[in-house]
């Protein structure tokens, strides 16, 4: 399906890891090339715009190409937790091959038969069939014994364990963050330790087996206290998280609001504060969408009742962009979030503009006005938490291996 | 025998329907000061009427008032059924237990199914905090909380304020509200909704509150709401000049919140001999249904010229009849009270 058209888009302002530069970008083969300038070729003018690499979200629920293509994202990381789980050779070769052409779907193997966190998978025939990492699911491994004999296997295999830091026990039937918001309101609560505990045994486990784990949302201070002095031990441990814990906190709960109910909950405003400090210092190595969009079945209920998620891949990008805005980080660094530090993470090449990476390229009109509408989404459902916010910055034009699947 | 009539408009209110612009009675977290108060006054009517030999009322007479209880309840469903025939409306209760109509697909359904019906009122208790609200928004009527979950009851707490206010009236206290007095609230506030309506209203009324509970019986972040907290309750009671006792909401618990009822008792227990450390004259309230010889002992819970816990469920009724009277004064066109929508608040 590659395009055999050459491809050059020119007059933009290319973003690469080592600063923005003005520049064309050559695409051959599907791959992106050194060379500046062949005969022939398509073109694109980019009007000196941003071109930047496609986004690599790790970390979906769904499949939802509308949206992703609306949000710049070219492959998607996706979460075992279907039904049934993504726990069988099978599943994960027809999942992989699923979004082809236009989106690459990276199916995340199930770490235990059923997602139950008893038995391990059969997680090296699901690498064989593609599988590019493993993941716990929405929930984190219970038996300890379980999780170092997975982190112990999975550093055999070379594999990034992405995980669910939340502590069962602790979290129980919770909806919200213990605090004044959870109180005032009635919701079940869990504290803020049952992250911090979850991810100290994690820490602890991985230091042990020498495996990768990528804690999929790490979202308060005192859990990025400890993924930072892990990080300076020398642990393989990569942290990552979604806008709504750095662009909202509890305070969003207000009146029951169900799109904002989520799987870690919304945090206090420390948390928040906390998880824009470690973005900006890079103790937070990825931005993923955790799309999960969710209809009026799932989400028109009680509070408590309804199920936690958000449609999140049509503002991961626009969200991002706040952090640029507000000079918390610069555009090259918003890239390696978004997509050069899960790609490294998945071992695809992909993620940046460098010669012989996949040419998915995305072109970006940075500060073009949009303002998010729940009524109006390409997603599957409107379950934002961001409905009614006027943000900046949309995809005008994006390519997949060389090739534009945004028309 | 004859209704009362409307109290004349008094100049401690705003006129007509700004008196009480709401369209639901669902939190007093939602409410004002004076909307609190003013209530309160329109119940004073009603205590009297209910004193009577005949108490019936046509005030309302041709409204259909639906009680939809999706949790059990004796006595709250008994005291707005009471209230609302009294008034003469036609009363409807609606069981649903828990078990049945679980998920929240039905429950919109059931909202939407009520209101095609033309219910004038609907009365709402459900386990969900936040699910009073939520149905509220899908009907087209006034829809009263009889209690969501955790969040709030807010009828129970102006049935409490009311009967505090009587029994200090009864004393020789001629203030409207609470300024100046101490209330200590014990038990379980964790999981009660109660607790919450009431930290709100007897604050809004100028009441200093104090809650007492085990630390995990103790919601997080509760002190933020304004609350002393105690997990002593010898200091909790010490000054105190009203002790409002609950119960432990075992249906409520999911696992182990103490070791067991008898060193509940131990600890958090209202006997006599602690009672004795509360303020001369200490008023004991309870919202029922109580567990005698457990947060509270018989001896207490009856005494004479103490215990005001009958006179709650009496005022009761007569916060319930004000709240429908209230809330159904635009669809009964009252003078004044036509307002459109768009002032609700």
């Amino acid at each position: 399906m590659k395009q055999a058209m050459p491809l050059t888009i020119t007059s933009g302002r290319v973003v690469t890891p080592g600063g923005v530069e003005e520049r064309d970008l050559l695409c051959d083969e599907g791959l992106v090339s050194e060379m500046q300038t062949v005969e022939d070729d398509t073109v694109f003018d980019a009007a000196g715009r941003i071109v930047a690499p496609g986004i690599v979200d790790l970390g979906v629920f769904a499949v939802d190409k509308p949206a992703f293509h609306f949000g710049g994202i070219t492959r998607a990381a996706l979460m075992p937790d279907a039904s049934p789980p993504l726990d069988h050779p099978a599943r994960i070769r027809f999942t992989a091959q699923s979004g082809k052409p236009d989106l690459w779907v990276h199916p995340l193997a199930a770490a235990t038969a059923g997602l139950e966190g008893r038995q391990l998978a059969e997680i090296a025939l699901m690498a064989e069939a593609g599988a590019r990492a493993i993941a716990t699911g929405r929930r984190w491994i219970g038996d300890s014994g379980v999780m170092l004999r997975l982190l112990q296997y999975a550093a055999m295999l070379d594999l990034v364990v992405v995980t669910h830091a939340e502590d069962a026990g602790l979290a129980g039937n919770a909806a919200a963050t213990a605090g004044e918001m959870a109180t005032r309101l009635g919701l079940p609560s869990a504290p803020v330790e049952a992250e911090t505990l979850a991810l100290a045994r994690d820490i602890a486990l991985a230091e042990k087996s020498g495996a990768r784990v990528h804690a999929r949302q790490v979202t308060t201070r005192a859990g990025l206290t400890l993924v930072r002095a892990a990080k300076a031990r020398g642990v393989a441990i990569t942290a990552g998280v979604t806008p709504a814990h750095f662009m909202l906190s509890d305070l969003a709960l207000a009146n029951f609001r169900t799109f904002a109910r989520l799987s870690p909950p919304l945090r206090s405003e420390d948390d928040r504060q906390a998880v824009i400090e470690a973005i900006a210092e890079g103790t937070i190595d990825v931005i993923s969408s955790g799309h999960d969009p969710r209809g009026p079945e799932d989400k028109n209920l009680p509070f408590a009742d309804a199920a936690p998620g958000m449609a999140g891949a049509e503002t991961l990008l626009a969200m991002t962009l706040t952090l640029v805005r507000d000079e918390v980080i610069d555009l090259p660094r918003a890239f390696d979030l978004l997509a050069r530090n899960p790609a490294r993470l998945l071992g695809v090449e992909a993620g940046e503009l460098a010669a012989g990476k996949e040419a998915d390229v995305l072109v970006l009109d940075q500060h073009a006005p949009w303002v998010v509408d729940s009524s109006e989404m390409a997603a599957a459902a409107g379950n934002t938490p961001f409905d009614r916010q006027p943000v900046e910055g949309r995809v005008v034009a994006l390519f997949k291996g060389g090739v534009r699947v945004d028309k | 025998m004859t209704a009362p009539e409307p109290r004349p408009a008094s100049d401690c209110f705003p006129a007509g329907g700004r008196a009480f612009p709401h369209r639901d009675l669902i939190a007093i977290g939602a409410l004002e000061r004076h909307e609190i108060l003013y209530l309160l006054a329109e119940a004073e009517q009603y205590v009297a009427f209910n004193r009577q030999a005949t108490k019936h009322s046509d005030r309302l007479a041709g409204l259909t008032i639906i009680n939809a209880f999706f949790e059990n309840s004796t006595r709250t469903l008994l005291s707005f059924e009471i209230a609302g025939k009294r008034l003469g409306a036609d009363v409807v209760n609606m069981h649903a237990a828990q078990s049945s109509v679980k998920k929240g697909e039905t429950l919109i359904d059931t909202a939407v199914t009520l209101n095609a019906m033309r219910a004038d009122a609907i009365v709402i208790r459900h386990g969900s905090s936040g699910a009073v609200g939520l149905i509220a928004d899908k009907v087209d009527c006034p829809v009263l909380n009889a209690g969501d979950g955790q969040h709030e009851h807010p009828t129970q707490a102006l049935l409490d304020a009311l009967a505090l206010r009587h029994k200090l009236a009864e004393r020789g206290h001629t203030a409207e509200d609470f300024t100046g007095l101490v209330v200590t609230i014990c038990g379980d506030i964790l999981h009660s909704r109660v607790a919450r309506s009431n930290i709100l209203c007897l604050q809004a009324l100028g009441a200093t509150v104090r809650v007492c509970a085990p630390p995990a019986l103790l919601p997080e972040g509760v002190e933020r709401m304004g609350v002393e907290t105690y997990h002593r309750f010898d200091d909790a009671l010490a000054g105190a000049d009203v002790v409002m006792m609950l119960r432990l909401q075992n249906e409520r618990m999911d696992g182990q919140f103490i070791p067991s009822p008898r060193e509940y008792r131990h600890l958090y227990g209202l006997t006599a001999e602690r009672l004795a450390l509360a303020g001369e004259e200490a008023i004991v309230m309870h919202p029922g249904p109580m567990n005698r010889g457990v947060e509270i002992d018989s001896g207490v819970a009856d005494l004479a010229g103490r215990s005001i816990i009958t006179s709650q469920v009496e005022m009761g009724v007569a916060i319930r009849m004000a709240c429908l009277d209230v809330l159904t004064r635009r669809a009964r066109g009252m003078a004044g009270w036509a307002e459109p929508e768009a002032n609700w608040v």
